[in-house]
C-alpha cells in the first residue's frame, strides 16, 4: 500500500488535535473528580504530541518525534507523582473531589 | 490479489491456531494426568482426541451467569479483550520462509511489521486490561484481588521481558522478527548466544501468561478462581482459551527469538526442492513450539506456587538487575568483536 | 474518497467520540476506559503519519503504563463494593467560555497561518533508526536528564503514596 502524506492536508491533523485539546480543557475546567482532571491533562498532552508528529511528518524530519518522547517521559512521571498525590489526599480527606479539598483557604 | 492472499493467510492461520490451542488443552490434561499417575480424559474418541470438541460444545450451551451488581458492559468486554490480544499477537510471528504456491511467492507471516518486537510488547501490555477489567467489573472481592494482582505482576515482569529482548535486538541489529530469525541461521541460535537473556525471558513469559509457578491471579486456595471467578459459559471459555492461546503465542515468540524460529539446521543438505524445504521449516517451527508448550505444562505440574512477595522480590530485585547486566555484557561483547 | 481518507476519518472519529465520552461520562471507570480508545485512535493517526515507532511507544507508555496507573487510581480511591463512582460537574459557564476562547484561538491560528510545507517529502520509511541515532548523538543530554526525571518521579511517588507506619498505628 503506497500513499503519499499529502493525501490529507496538514490542517486536518491540526484541527483534530485542536479539537482534542479543547475537549481536554472542558474536562479540566468543569469536572469535580481529580482523576478525571488528570485524565484530561493526559489527553491534552496527547493532542500536543499529535501536532508534533504531524509537523514532523510533513517536514520529513523526525526531530519532532524526539520531542514527543520527552513529552511521554514527562507524562509518565506526572502520572506517577500525580496519582501518588491523589491517593495520599484520598487517605487524608476520603475524597478526590477537587472542590472539597480547600484546606489552603479559609 | 495481495489483499486476498492476506485474508486467506489470516483465515488459515487463525483456524490452525485455534485448533492447536484446543488440542493444547487436551495435551495439558493428558500430560498432567501422566505426571500424577492418572489416565486423564480418554473416553471421547480414540484416546480422548475428540475431547476438545465436546468441551467447546458443553461450554457454548452453558448458561451465561452475570452477577447482579456487576458492570454488564465491561463484564462482557473483558474476555473479548483477553482473547483478541492473545490471538492478535501471533500476527507478527514469522512461521516460515517464503514459499512458492500456485506461482505466488507467499511470505509465511501475516504482517511483516518492522518494529515487530515492540508490537508484541505493546500488545502484551494491553493484555493486562482483560484481567484487570474483569476483576473490577465482576464486583467480587476475589475477582478484584485477582485482577489487581495480575496487573501488578504483569507490569513488573514486562520490564525484565523488554530488557531481555534488547539483547536479541542488539545481536540481530533489528526490531523486525524476520531479520532476527535470519540472523540465527544454522546453529547460531540465540539460546546459545544469550543464555541469561533466555532464562529471564522465559521466566517473565511464565509470569506474563499467569502460569504456575506465577499463577497468583488465579491462586485457587486463596482466590477461588481469581479474575474469572464470576464468569461462566462462553465468556469463561474465552478466558480459558486465551490462557492457552497466550501460552502458545509466548512459546512461538520464544521460539522465534531464541530457538531459531523456523530455521531447521542442515535442511539444505538433503537435496529437497525449495517447496518441501519450506514445508519442513513450518513443521520444524510447530514442533519447537509444541515442545516448548509441553515444557510450560510440565513446569506447571512440577513447581509449587510462589508467594506474592516472593514473586515481586524475584521480579524487581533479581530479574531486573540480571537482565540489565545481560544487556551490558552483550553490548561489551559486541563492541569487542566489532 | 480513497482508503487513506477513510482510515483517517475512522481514527479521528474514534479519538474524538471516545474523548467526549471520557469528559462527559458520569461513571469514572467508563472515562478511564474510553480514554483507552482515545489513545488508540491517536496511535492509529501516528501510523498514518508514518511514525510507527511513536505509535507503538504511545500504546506501550500511555495505554500500558499511564492509563493502567489511572485505572489503579480509580480502583484504590473508590469503594468497589458499594459502587458510588458518579462524579459531578462544576463551573460550567466560565469553563465553556474559556474553552471556546482557547479552542477558537487554536483553530484560528491553525487555519490562518501559512504553514511551511516541504513539497514532495519522501515518506520516512522507518523512523526507528533515525530516532535512535538522534537520541544517542544530538539529544544525548536531554535523554539522560529524562531518565533522571523518571527516577526522581518514581522515588517521589513511592514516598508520597506510602502509608506512614507510625501514623497508621496511632490512627
Amino acid at each position: 500500500m503506497n500513499f503519499t502524506l499529502t493525501d490529507i492536508p496538514l490542517n486536518y491533523y491540526l484541527g483534530l488535535s485542536a479539537t482534542l485539546f479543547s475537549i481536554g480543557i472542558v474536562g479540566v475546567l468543569t469536572r469535580r473528580n481529580a482523576i478525571i482532571v488528570f485524565i484530561c491533562i493526559e489527553m491534552m498532552l496527547n493532542s500536543v504530541n499529535l501536532t508534533l508528529v504531524a509537523f514532523s511528518a510533513f517536514l520529513g524530519n523526525p526531530t519532532g518525534q524526539i520531542l514527543v518522547f520527552f513529552v511521554m517521559a514527562v507524562a509518565a512521571a506526572e502520572a506517577a507523582v500525580g496519582l501518588a498525590i491523589i491517593i495520599a489526599m484520598f487517605r487524608n480527606k476520603m475524597t478526590v473531589n477537587i472542590d472539597e479539598i480547600n484546606i489552603m483557604k479559609w | 490479489m495481495e489483499l486476498l492472499i492476506s485474508v486467506i493467510k489470516i483465515v488459515v492461520v487463525m483456524g490452525v491456531m485455534l485448533g492447536i490451542v484446543a488440542y493444547v488443552v487436551l495435551l495439558e490434561r493428558r500430560l498432567s494426568a501422566a505426571i500424577q499417575n492418572r489416565i486423564g480424559p480418554n473416553r471421547v474418541g480414540w484416546q480422548g482426541l475428540l475431547q476438545p470438541i465436546a468441551d467447546v460444545v458443553k461450554l457454548v450451551f452453558k448458561e451465561d451467569i452475570v452477577p447482579l451488581k456487576s458492570n454488564r458492559f465491561i463484564h462482557d468486554l473483558a474476555p473479548i479483550i483477553s482473547l483478541a490480544v492473545a490471538l492478535t499477537t501471533f500476527a507478527v510471528v514469522p512461521f516460515g520462509d517464503k514459499i512458492n504456491l500456485f506461482g505466488y511467492d507467499i511470505k509465511l507471516q501475516i504482517a511483516d511489521v518492522n518494529i515487530g518486537i515492540l508490537f508484541i510488547l505493546a500488545l502484551t501490555s494491553l493484555g493486562v486490561y482483560g484481567l484487570t477489567l474483569s476483576g473490577w467489573s465482576s464486583n467480587s472481592k476475589y475477582a478484584l484481588l485477582g485482577g489487581v494482582r495480575s496487573s501488578a505482576q504483569m507490569i513488573s515482569y514486562e520490564l525484565s521481558m523488554g530488557l531481555a529482548v534488547l539483547g536479541v535486538v542488539m545481536i540481530a541489529g533489528s526490531l523486525q522478527l524476520d531479520t532476527i530469525v535470519e540472523a540465527q541461521a544454522g546453529w547460531k541460535w540465540n539460546i546459545i548466544l544469550q543464555p541469561i537473556g533466555f532464562i529471564t525471558f522465559v521466566t517473565a513469559a511464565f509470569a506474563e501468561t499467569n502460569r504456575l509457578p506465577f499463577d497468583l491471579p488465579e491462586a485457587e486456595p486463596e482466590l477461588v478462581a481469581g479474575y474469572h471467578t464470576e464468569y461462566s459459559g462462553m465468556k469463561f471459555a474465552a478466558y480459558y482459551l486465551s490462557e492457552y492461546a497466550n501460552m502458545f503465542v509466548s512459546s512461538a515468540i520464544i521460539t522465534t527469538l531464541y530457538l531459531g524460529g523456523w530455521q531447521v539446521p542442515f535442511v539444505h543438505s538433503f537435496g529437497f526442492s525449495d517447496f518441501w524445504i519450506g514445508i519442513i521449516q513450518v513443521f520444524g517451527f510447530l514442533t519447537k513450539v509444541i515442545l516448548f508448550v509441553s515444557f510450560f505444562i510440565i513446569i506447571r505440574w512440577t513447581i509449587p506456587r510462589f508467594r506474592y512477595d516472593q514473586l515481586m522480590n524475584l521480579g524487581w530485585k533479581f530479574m531486573l538487575p540480571v537482565s540489565i547486566l545481560n544487556l551490558l555484557i552483550t553490548g561489551l561483547v559486541i563492541l569487542l568483536l566489532s | 474518497m480513497n482508503l487513506v481518507d477513510i482510515i483517517f476519518y475512522f481514527f479521528a472519529l474514534i479519538t474524538l467520540v471516545s474523548a467526549a465520552i471520557t469528559v462527559y461520562s458520569r461513571n469514572i471507570i467508563y472515562s478511564a476506559f474510553s480514554l483507552l480508545f482515545t489513545f488508540f485512535g491517536v496511535a492509529g493517526i501516528y501510523v498514518l503519519l508514518n511514525a510507527d515507532f511513536i505509535a507503538v511507544a504511545q500504546i506501550l507508555i500511555y495505554v500500558g503504563g499511564i492509563l493502567m496507573l489511572l485505572v489503579f487510581g480509580v480502583m484504590l480511591t473508590h469503594k468497589v463494593i458499594n459502587v458510588e463512582i458518579k462524579t459531578g460537574i462544576l463551573n460550567v459557564v466560565p469553563g465553556s467560555i474559556i474553552t471556546a476562547i482557547i479552542g477558537g484561538t487554536l483553530c484560528g491560528v491553525f487555519v490562518v497561518t501559512d504553514w511551511f510545507i516541504v513539497e514532495g517529502v519522501p515518506p520516512i520509511k522507518s523512523t526507528t533508526t533515525e530516532i535512535g541515532t538522534m537520541f544517542m548523538t544530538k539529544y544525548l543530554l536531554p535523554f539522560e536528564i529524562a531518565s533522571v526525571v523518571l527516577l526522581v518521579a518514581l522515588i517521589g511517588a513511592a514516598y508520597i503514596a506510602r502509608r506512614d507506619k507510625s501514623k497508621n498505628q496511632s490512627a
